[in-house]
């Protein structure tokens, strides 16, 4: 009970620093440490706390703890601005929570960040645990932006302090579709692995193609945990397709290619995000993973800024895996529009934040309605000699050359200049679940 | 015609997997009626063993050739793999031989969590790609050049399954061990009383469907050319299902319903989509035949549940057959 | 600790110790709000598996029937609440019409699982169940062609809370100048839940039913001898634990908001099964002791396990999650080989194990 009381009481304390530390009250504490007439100079500043929240264990550790980076990379690089906002000097504090991709785990977690009064969230990582976590952050009225969840649910709920700077599935999806359009593809065929990211995103490949007059010859589903996909391989290639797209992770796209490669199936495949992988090499072997296409949403990590992409290896000594450049945008986003609304109440810099103009590693940055990014870039590889080779950006329905999207990217913005080195492709790292 | 063919093809080699898998199920049920809930997590602990080794050997630039980098891997995963059936046996089976039959179920399945996450803990969670050192070599089985085919790997899976299936019958029924093993099958106590020592003959049923196991991990692993520490858990079900399906506690039964599995799941992916299309309906239904105009691949059933076949199939069994195809002994109601 | 509670053996005492209890369930979640609310929502969920342990208490460990699928039924009543109070199907039904709607299709499931399986042996429906638990998620994540039954693998979000009239519990309220919180609300709904469900355990036990049951689990061919319809008993059995599970998936989806079919997987169904082993088959306190400390050990887990390994190696070699798992493994293993009867053993089970582990 005493013990429950004392932290209470720090909590308690820790929060009017936080929330009301900005506004007129005056700390005592501050008022001993600097006198009154240095004040103005030498003022304590201000903590605002900031939430990651991911899976830092489990099953997508690896991707959480890249999440959880972005945002501390994002946070350091604040601080050392020494920004103002309400006219006091701000100090920002990352507060990182384990969700273990468990939905049951969602509210909980979420739960955690907002008994620690958190000025904003970045997170989380898997759809599944986002959606029910982002009721919680809506009562409380605390801003979310996710790096990562993708599943088009999270932001139909009508919550306006959800956002993610991602691409929906279904933003996504025709933009595989578009490309494979522009191969001049006539028969498709397209498979999933039955979860919420594989098969939404392949019903929107589904949706465009047919759209735009294609011929879907088969529509196939496994499971995230199969390894036998001849039977399936052996329907579509009795349809004989000029192309196959398989919704799913490289754990299960690799031997898929493999296996369909083997029973002779000659079409070109393209795969999502998930897949979109150098463990497809290893996975589906060198020679058969050669040629096959497949998309990231926003632009790739090596045409991310340079400048984020130097900060990051020379923090953590790593490349990003992939979705680091978001949540590092995601927490920028927060702090701009702090400074913008010059609060740190999340009842205060909401609006700022739904109405913002931003330009992070990742691109340019405006929120919808609901919360999604406007005109999300997509950008469509292929796997050149066990490399990963950007090939196109797919922005607004375009389909635009990688190189020629570089030449305009590069005369129109020089200094965040995206780095040009398709040969520093990110190692990635096999994941099997998320989102 | 040729999909056909293929899709046999696919289920055969897929089936005879099942079948040595299931091998394993039915001597250990035939011998103390309890399913062995762990067994599939010995065939993964094989395929992890046998993976670590091929990629030692393939990375250390000796010039092996192939076949022997894989003879080598495998016969490092069998005494593995019997180490671990004969602690299953000492730990799970044997202390708790007269308890109700709750309490050694139990211990099963808690060794099987064990056993995957100790594997988790060595080998990652990440699926392992099987390093590809044996050349995959394609040959036509029909005339059209685009028609059905069956690789070198597949025969070679076939083949080995039939040779360690007539292994395991004449160890059985031309080996001292084997007229043990059937006598304890029979009445332990009585093959007591007869000089065999029981214990250790429960002991090599466990060492030897481990065994087998650990084969069926290594062509399974080679096969698909992954791995990965949760591979055992539907492989052993699915094996147990085919076990039942033949006859369990019946070695041709185990054998014939892996087979059969095999062959029925190749051809329940490959076929339930168009069996259950709803559009062969459209005339009865305009409303139906505007959604097929659509979406031509409208069906009840997909691809999707390729998973549900087997317990389908084994509970169909259990209702209609609980001895199954070519087993004599009606299972007991106790 | 039940000696303090019995009310017919010492009256006087026995009131004060049942008060004293009353008064800390009561005052919990104001101490745990105290720390923060998060924990509150721990607490809730750890109930929440208190319902699910007893209901797989009545099939295992009161009929000795071994489900390894029950996480099935739960994953029906889920779904039951998520269709009929969520904008999916735009059917808004009040969650006191769910719930027992809910609880008759988990329980219609059961009978449907049980009436082709229950005739077979322990081990047999031991898979069985667990091939079922399978087919139900598989299904759970496929119904969403041709007919969008389940919104497939996207899951149903913007579940209804409980409401009764305009008090909705997922919203904070002030009443008498405190501040009633969503999971506080939550809480006490559950713990009244709870207690109910224990009575009518306890009730369960010691009827004529409970002690079918247990003629049943001890026998089953002296059961029958004596007159009892084991077929009728066993199918009972199983229908009442998917109902208990069927109620307490529908308290998750109400309280979660939106469930998906990766909510409903095996490993749930081990979880539970390790509650009732550790705390005992059977033992209607036991296992709900033992759901209440398996539901904290991933907390607990969490602040000792990775501090530790990186105070001792540098870095994390294990995983909080792995270790977790690893010690249910455990847990099952030693329970069976060293404690049978479980960490509270009821009086007919100890007996009854111990006998057959010494004699044979």
């Amino acid at each position: 009970m005493r013990v429950a009381h004392k932290i209470g009481l720090t909590l308690v304390a820790a929060s009017v620093i936080t929330i009301y530390g900005c506004g007129k009250k005056e700390e005592p504490k501050q008022a001993a440490v600097a006198p009154a007439p240095a004040a103005a100079q030498a003022e304590q500043p201000v903590t605002v706390k900031i939430g990651s929240a991911g899976p830092l264990t489990g099953e997508i550790a690896h991707l959480g703890k890249d999440n959880d980076n972005g945002v501390h990379l994002a946070i350091d690089q604040a601080n050392e601005k020494n920004i103002k906002i309400g006219g006091k000097p701000v100090k920002f504090e990352v507060m990182s929570e384990d969700d273990q991709a468990d939905p049951k785990l969602g509210p909980t977690i979420a739960q955690k960040l907002v008994d620690a009064k958190v000025a904003g969230v970045v997170g989380h990582l898997n759809s599944g645990v986002t959606i029910p976590a982002s009721a919680v952050y809506h009562q409380a009225g605390i801003p979310m932006i996710s790096g990562s969840a993708t599943n088009p649910q999270l932001t139909e709920q009508g919550f306006n302090n959800i956002f993610r700077v991602v691409g929906r599935d279904d933003q996504q999806g025709p933009a595989v579709a578009q490309y494979l359009e522009a191969m001049k593809v006539k028969k498709v065929a397209i498979a999933d692995d039955a979860t919420a990211y594989g098969a939404g995103l392949a019903d929107e490949v589904e949706k465009t193609l047919k759209a735009a007059g294609v011929k879907i010859v088969a529509r196939e589903k496994t499971s995230d945990k199969a390894t036998d996909f001849k039977a399936i391989l052996t329907k579509i290639k009795g349809r004989a397709p000029d192309a196959i797209f398989y919704g799913g992770m490289d754990a299960t796209g690799g031997p898929m290619l493999k296996q369909a490669r083997e029973l002779g199936v000659k079409a070109v495949f393209g795969f999502g995000d998930g897949a979109c992988t150098e463990t497809m090499n290893k996975l589906a072997g060198e020679k058969n993973a050669h040629g096959f296409i497949c998309s990231q949403a926003g632009l790739p990590v090596q045409a991310a800024s340079k400048s984020f992409l130097d900060a990051y290896k020379a923090k953590y000594n790593v490349d990003p895996i992939i979705y680091a450049p978001f949540t590092y945008d995601a927490a920028n986003l927060l702090i701009a529009a702090m400074e913008k609304a010059d609060s740190t109440d999340p009842a205060k810099y909401l609006p700022a934040l739904q109405s913002i103009s931003y330009d992070g590693a990742t691109g340019h940055i405006e929120f919808d309605s609901k919360g999604d990014r406007k005109n999300a870039e997509i950008t469509i590889f292929t796997m050149k000699d066990g490399k990963l080779a950007p090939v196109a950006v797919v922005k607004g329905g375009k389909s635009i050359k990688f190189d020629d999207y570089m030449k305009e990217a590069a005369t129109a913005a020089p200094a965040a200049a995206p780095a040009m080195a398709p040969a520093a492709a990110p190692a990635m790292a096999p994941a099997e679940t998320k989102k | 015609m040729d999909t056909f063919i293929q899709q046999l093809v696919n289920g055969i080699t897929l089936g005879s997997v099942y079948a040595i898998v299931a091998l394993g199920y039915t001597m250990v049920y035939g011998i103390i009626q309890l399913i062995n809930f762990a067994h599939g997590d010995v065939v993964m602990i094989g395929a992890m063993v046998a993976y670590s080794v091929i990629a030692v050997l393939a990375g250390s630039g000796m010039a092996l050739p192939p076949l022997a980098i894989l003879a080598i891997a495998t016969l490092c995963a069998v005494p593995v793999c019997m180490a671990v059936g004969y602690t299953l046996e000492r730990v799970a089976y044997r202390p708790l031989r007269n308890a109700p039959r709750l309490a050694p179920l139990i211990t099963a399945i808690g060794l099987s969590i064990i056993l995957q996450n100790v594997a988790l803990i060595i080998w990652s969670r990440n699926p392992l790609a099987y390093p590809q050192i044996v050349e995959t070599v394609t040959y036509r089985l029909t005339p059209n050049p685009d028609g059905a085919t069956i690789t070198n790997v597949q025969v070679g899976i076939v083949g080995l399954s039939i040779l360690m299936m007539a292994g395991l019958l004449l160890l059985v029924y031309r080996t001292k061990l084997g007229i043990a093993m059937r006598a304890v099958a029979q009445n332990p106590q009585v093959a007591g009383l007869m000089g065999i020592d029981i214990n250790r003959v429960i002991s090599m049923t466990f060492m030897i469907g481990a065994a087998l196991a650990s084969v069926a991990g290594v062509m399974d692993g080679s096969y698909y050319g992954i791995a990965h520490y949760q591979m055992g858990f539907l492989l052993g079900l699915k094996a147990f299902s085919a076990a039942v399906l033949g006859g369990i506690g019946n070695l041709g039964g185990a054998m014939l319903g892996g087979l059969l599995m095999g062959i029925i799941e190749a051809l329940g992916a490959g076929y339930v989509g168009e069996l259950t299309n709803l559009c062969h309906l459209s005339g009865w239904s305009d409303a139906l035949a505007q959604r097929c105009a659509n979406d031509p691949h409208l069906a009840v059933f997909g691809s999707n549940y390729q998973d549900v076949f087997a317990f389908v199939v084994l509970i169909l069994v259990l209702v209609f057959r609980p001895s199954g195809l070519l087993g004599e002994r009606v299972s007991d109601r106790a | 600790m039940r000696s303090y509670l019995d009310v017919r053996g010492r009256p006087a005492l026995a009131w004060v110790g049942v008060a004293l209890v009353a008064a800390a369930l009561v005052a919990l979640p104001w101490v745990l709000a105290g720390i923060g609310t998060a924990w509150v929502r721990i607490t809730n969920l750890a109930i929440l598996y208190c319902f699910l342990a007893l209901g797989l208490n009545i099939v295992v460990g009161f009929a000795g029937l071994l489900d390894l699928g029950y996480i099935a039924f739960y994953g029906v009543g889920a779904y039951v609440y998520a269709l009929l109070a969520s904008p999916h199907f735009g059917i808004h039904l009040p969650f006191w019409a769910i719930l027992p709607l809910g609880a008759a299709l988990a329980c219609v499931f059961g009978v449907l699982l049980g009436t082709p399986t229950l005739k077979l042996r322990g081990d047999y429906l031991a898979i069985v169940t667990l091939g079922f638990g399978e087919i139900v998620r598989i299904f759970l994540n496929n119904l969403s062609s041709p007919f969008n039954l389940t919104n497939g693998p996207q899951g149903i979000t913007l579940i209804d809370p409980f409401r009764i009239g305009d008090f909705s519990f997922a919203t904070t309220q002030q009443v008498l100048g405190n501040t009633l919180s969503s999971p506080i609300k939550y809480y006490y709904f559950l713990l009244a839940v709870l207690l109910v469900v224990i009575v009518v355990n306890l009730r369960l036990q010691n009827s004529r039913i409970g002690r079918a049951w247990e003629a049943i689990r001890e026998d089953e061919i002296a059961a029958r001898a004596m007159g009892i319809n084991t077929r009728n008993m066993k199918l009972l059995a199983f229908a009442m634990g998917a109902s208990f599970g069927g109620v307490a998936g529908g308290m998750f989806s109400a309280m979660q908001g939106f469930i998906s079919p990766e909510s409903f997987v095996l490993v749930e169904s081990i979880m539970v099964l390790s509650m009732v082993v550790l705390g005992g088959m059977g033992n209607v306190f036991g296992v709900v002791i033992g759901a209440l400390l398996l539901s904290y050990v991933p907390e607990v887990l969490r602040y000792t396990v990775g501090p530790a390994q990186k105070a001792v190696f540098g870095r994390t070699l294990i995983d909080p999650e792995v270790f977790r798992m690893l010690l249910f493994g455990l847990a099952l293993v030693l329970m069976m080989l060293f404690r049978p009867a479980g960490i509270l053993p009821s009086a007919v089970r100890k007996r009854e194990l111990q006998r057959r582990t010494d004699g044979g």
